[in-house]
């Protein structure tokens, strides 16, 4: 009498989960149950080379040594420093460039595609080339600086504790701001005409303009690329790994390098997933705070059309 | 007058500058490596510097590709096919499924939505270097160290939540009307999908896969400790050998820089536009 309900598979309600099936099992499988298996590994005294230690129920003494422990604080007040360094100047440099490419009508399409060039760029490549370009001894900028009479001596780009640390984040900053800059050109670009010009009839100077005008409509645009970059903040593991190695003498140690030297060269896999533990928590949180800013700025913009 | 005509002039004059500045920091160090490239190791440490190669010569390639008297013990061929595989697979299958949740996503209401959008992404915020203790203790026992496999399942979990980000937005500028005005005239969903939405998507879908090849073949963090031999390793990993010598061979090094990044460079420029609207559309217009 009654059609018979087709299996669940073709229902339209469980369509979607199907769908998304393939998505969710790859990331429970790859990313998931290894996060869960590492936290437990946190709480254990695992070390690589004796294989029994995985089962040594340890509690939380892995946490209370790193965080008793001054050279994971130091780390990871550094890498704090530096993301929050970093993000700033990425943003600041970024806005300019958009601003600066925006005004120059003649060229602007090259001028675009050169300044997508690092983000082309694999930051393994962004470390090599600044090793390269810092090298003390045959680095272009010693070299340069040399020709032009302005030091005599080799800089230690890399080995003095103050420029080693300039020169991560000036390679870091050189590989990122072009995500800042295309996105708030793309903003730029589709910023409405109108108001730009009422603001200028009723008679705002330039800095009133951008200000109260186009930087407000441009915020949105802010927080995708934060939100886009607090994704991969960790992509700076690859650029000092390459530089510096976290040396000399753990000058440029940030949280990622010291778990890799941790977990892998010292084989304490157990204190090293702690640590990674802290450094995913720190990874989420920015994310999470960029996301809620995007979610905002997105209602704002909704409100406005 | 004068004044404002003068301070235009200023303004244009320091535009220019800027400019110029900023395209000098962009362009040189990579130019800097992509000469070196051409130089023999000398040259590159001759003091006083010379600036302009005096003889451009092939021979690194050559040398690092195994050809000629003097090669390097790095296998360089290996690494490029490595890495060619791992990518191209990877990006193959994560378009597949990323097809399947930006599909989902772009044009069905369900429960959990939101929560679980968020929850892939959150997957992607996990550092590589973090993410790679636990693959390794995993992999290690399951026998996937130092394979391609073990590399290939990786990338696909890393490029899959990009990927359905990008092809949601994608998906979503199409109107649902066309796709239903062709199951009004009988298609079923499936063919009107492959009809109607795919080939409309397709550029941005290509775009999309673009951009998860690039992840791969530039990934570090977990293919560095998820490698050990010519069976595995990446040309990204690859270019660390370099540095294990007690010299480096600045000169190969750069020509292998070269290598890794002209695939990079031609795919970028294909993407670049597509890739800007995927972004802008998915994150503003939610």
């Amino acid at each position: 009498m009654a059609t018979k309900r087709p299996p669940f598979w073709q229902r339209e309600k469980y369509t979607p989960f199907l769908l998304l099936l393939p998505a969710i099992l790859t990331l429970l499988f790859v990313v998931l149950l290894p996060l869960l298996f590492s936290l437990y590994t946190s709480f254990t005294g695992y070390r690589l080379i004796r294989p029994e230690s995985l089962w040594q129920w340890v509690g939380f003494r892995n946490y209370q040594r790193i965080f008793a422990d001054g050279d994971f604080w130091t780390a990871f007040g550094r890498t704090i420093i530096f993301l929050t360094i970093a993000l700033n100047l990425e943003f600041l440099f970024g806005l300019g460039i958009a601003l600066l490419i925006n005004k120059i009508t003649w060229g602007q399409r090259t001028l675009r595609t050169i300044m997508m060039f690092p983000m082309m760029f694999s930051p393994i490549l962004v470390g090599y080339q600044f090793k390269f370009v810092f090298n003390d001894n045959i680095g272009i900028l010693n070299n340069a600086l040399q020709s032009l009479g302005l030091s005599d001596g080799a800089i230690p780009w890399l080995v003095d504790k103050y420029l080693a640390n300039f020169s991560i984040i000036f390679a870091e900053v050189w590989m990122s701001t072009s995500v800042f800059a295309i996105l708030l050109l793309a903003g730029l670009f589709a910023m409405p005409r109108d108001p730009l010009e009422a603001a200028k009839v009723d008679g705002c100077n330039p800095w009133q303009v951008f200000r109260h005008i186009t930087l407000p409509f441009l915020m949105p645009f802010v927080f995708i690329a934060m939100t886009i970059r607090s994704l991969d903040v960790a992509r700076a593991y690859d650029i000092v790994d390459v530089m510096t190695g976290g040396g000399p003498a753990g000058r440029t140690e940030l949280l990622w390098t010291l778990i890799a030297r941790t977990g892998y060269d010292n084989a304490r896999m157990g204190q090293a997933n702690a640590m990674a533990y802290v450094s995913i928590l720190l990874s989420i949180a920015f994310t999470y705070y960029f996301f809620t800013k995007l979610l905002a700025a997105r209602k704002y913009m909704g409100g406005a059309e | 007058m004068m004044n404002g005509k003068l301070r235009k002039q200023i303004g244009a004059i320091a535009t220019w500058v800027l400019t110029f500045i900023l395209m000098v920091i962009i362009c040189v160090p990579g130019l800097w490596v992509v000469l070196t490239a051409f130089r023999p190791n000398g040259e590159v440490l001759a003091k006083p510097p010379v600036w302009i190669p005096e003889n451009p010569s092939l021979n690194n390639f050559a040398k690092i590709f195994g050809f000629g008297a003097d090669q390097v013990a790095i296998p360089v061929p290996a690494y490029f096919a490595n890495s060619l595989i791992i990518a191209l697979t990877s990006t193959a299958i994560a378009l597949l499924i990323g097809m399947s949740g930006g599909y989902a996503f772009a044009r069905y209401r369900f429960r959990f939505k939101n929560g679980l959008f968020l929850g892939l992404m959150l997957s992607r915020t996990v550092p590589g270097i973090a993410l790679s203790l636990p693959i390794f203790m995993i992999w290690s026992r399951i026998g996937l160290i130092d394979a391609k496999l073990g590399l290939i399942i990786v990338y696909v979990a890393l490029n899959v939540p990009f990927t359905i980000w990008l092809i949601d937005g994608f998906f979503r500028q199409i109107p649902k009307e066309m796709s239903e005005a062709a199951q009004v005239d009988g298609c079923t969903r499936w063919q009107a999908f492959w009809k109607i939405e795919f080939p409309l998507a397709k550029s941005g879908i290509a775009s999309a896969g673009i951009f998860a090849f690039l992840t791969s073949w530039n990934e570090y963090a977990l293919a560095s400790n998820l490698t050990r031999s010519t069976d595995s390793k990446t040309l990204p990993v690859g270019l660390m050998d370099f540095t294990a010598q007690f010299t480096i061979d600045w000169a190969g090094m750069s020509a292998m820089a070269v290598i890794i990044i002209i695939p990079a460079l031609i795919l970028t420029f294909l993407v670049q536009k597509h890739l800007i609207a995927g972004l802008t559309f998915g994150g503003v217009k939610g």
